[in-house]
């Protein structure tokens, strides 16, 4: 009996997995892409897959997704877990009219209201009515991340978020990550090749190269020989402290705005 | 009004609806050549009913089916580009169907009613047959609208979100090959295809939502099938290429005036 309740404290416990991948591999044809994988996300945690380019990052993501069937390996899931995923890419087809709003209907949720109030946490209320295709590249990364959330995923998976937003943007749009992380309670997988930015943010990096390099806390995983090999001294210096000292923010587009006083 | 004349409308009218909704997703979805694939099939259809005697529409049905089905199953391979391999199978059905129909040695077949079809001589079963799978493509369409719509824009998402995306595939194919069969009378092989990509196509250069597109190209292709009918009346020219030619028309007013305005996207 005791035990039983015991069980349930842990199930709903800050650190509850969500999900769990265990000795994932991966080949095409001949060629192995991931090796021995295991890896697992956290409610209320960020993890952020790192590796060079063609180590498996986005295979990884696919498997976890559900989308490939692994060669060896099982993942495990929450029952009835709820995932929220930003696609590294969206394309329209230009014979396709869809505005906005339109396409985050495409969820089933049609209710104005809820559709309403996500786009203004992410700060693009003035996009509802547009053409999807009209709308800039940054703009769009957080049309996809609206996406992503209407449906209130526990297990947040995003791949290369701040792809096609400018450097000014892109510390933007981590930072929102990292609110909507807090706010939403839920566990986010994330693929990043910027280090420096996602590193103050992130809980625990894993760094890929078809199988696990390490992993770890962010100042730990910097350390490591198998870290540093794969990325130089030089990844190490820029992932080691980021630190804001701003006195302006920048908008979607990075234009500069002044900054304004807290607004309590 | 001559019998014959509102057989034709009839016809004409419950194909242009449904073809406005289906032919919207054979433009976002690139498959025209598809439709023009299945649309070629279809004569083997026949070829091979009239050979075995079994009923003509039902076998242009299930050879459009099965076409369509090797097509999907086909297309995921990837040493053959989608293209060629659609291609492939078109020009072999046509022949094929050709050849069987010559060895056949029957007489009772015009090629050509098939190739351009035959609105106004269009007979009683004919007409139910139209109606009735024109009523339950559009009435699937409808129940499926938005997964449909989903799958369309984006696989990936679509399937994470709770969509069966494999299943909607091969339900858009099969709703594809039924349509084709049931319109090979109607507008024949050759035009089927352009039924179905020009009236979307035209709404295009309006519509500000999917759901626009469709209604209006389903508008466009009634337009086109009431002046393509009457036009054939009139001037005593075939019915099927009349109607094409009204949707051709519409098509090409509407991206002048879209030119002509700036407004076009």
């Amino acid at each position: 009996m005791q035990q039983s309740t015991e069980i349930t404290a842990e199930a709903n416990d800050e650190h509850e997995a969500l999900i769990r991948a265990k000795g994932i591999a991966v080949s095409f044809d001949t060629h192995q892409v991931l090796h021995n994988v295991d890896i697992e996300i956290q409610r209320g945690r960020i993890v952020t897959l790192i590796g060079p380019n063609g180590a498996g990052k986005t295979t990884l993501v696919r498997v976890i997704l559900g989308m490939l069937q692994p060669d060896h390996g099982e993942v495990w899931k929450q029952p009835g877990l709820t995932i929220g995923y930003m696609p590294q890419r969206l394309h329209i087809e230009p014979t396709m009219p869809m505005s906005v709003v339109r396409f985050l209907q495409l969820t089933g949720i049609r209710q104005s209201d809820v559709i309403k109030s996500q786009l203004e946490m992410l700060q693009i209320s003035h996009l509802a009515d547009q053409q999807i295709r009209k709308v800039s590249g940054g703009e769009l990364q957080r049309v996809l991340l609206v996406r992503a959330l209407l449906r209130q995923p526990s297990l947040l998976i995003l791949d290369e978020p701040a792809q096609g937003v400018d450097v000014s943007g892109q510390a933007e749009l981590y930072s929102l990550i990292d609110t909507i992380a807090e706010q939403h309670h839920c566990g986010i997988l994330m693929i990043s090749h910027d280090l420096h930015l996602v590193m103050s943010t992130t809980d625990e990096v894993v760094c890929l190269n078809h199988h696990i390099c390490c992993h770890g806390k962010p100042e730990q995983v910097s350390h490591d020989p198998a870290f540093l090999s794969l990325f130089g001294a030089r990844g190490a210096d820029n992932i080691a402290v980021y630190t804001h000292n701003h006195n302006h923010s920048h908008d979607i587009d990075g234009r500069v705005i002044e900054e304004e006083d807290d607004h309590a | 009004m001559p019998d014959f004349i509102v057989y034709a409308l009839v016809a004409g009218l419950s194909l242009a609806l449904v073809a406005g909704p289906l032919g919207s997703f054979v433009v976002w979805r690139r498959m025209s050549y598809f439709g023009d694939t299945l649309a070629h099939s279809a004569l083997l259809g026949i070829a091979i009913g009239l050979l075995s005697g079994a009923n003509l529409q039902l076998s242009i049905v299930a050879v459009c089916i099965v076409a369509s089905l090797i097509l999907v199953s086909m297309s995921r391979q990837d040493n053959v580009a989608t293209d060629a391999l659609l291609g492939i199978l078109a020009h072999s059905a046509l022949a094929f169907g050709i050849v069987l129909l010559a060895l056949s040695g029957s007489t009772q077949v015009s090629l050509e009613a098939y190739l351009f079809g035959e609105l106004l001589t269009i007979s009683t079963p004919d007409l139910a047959l139209i109606v009735l799978v024109s009523i339950t493509v559009l009435l699937i369409l409808l129940m499926f609208w938005n997964r449909f719509l989903s799958f369309t824009v984006h696989e990936e998402l679509a399937g994470i979100e709770g969509v069966s995306v494999q299943k909607l595939r091969y339900l858009l194919v099969i709703l594809m090959a039924v349509t084709t069969a049931a319109a090979l009378k109607i507008v024949g092989v050759l035009l089927i295809t352009s039924l179905l990509i020009i009236p979307p196509a035209a709404a295009r250069q309006l519509a500000r939502s999917p759901e626009q597109m469709a209604i209006l190209a389903s508008l466009l292709g009634c337009l086109s099938v009431l002046l393509g009918v009457f036009v054939a009346f009139q001037l005593d020219t075939p019915a099927g290429p009349s109607i094409v030619v009204m949707a051709s028309l519409t098509y090409f007013i509407l991206h002048l005036s879209n030119v002509v305005t700036g407004k076009g996207s």
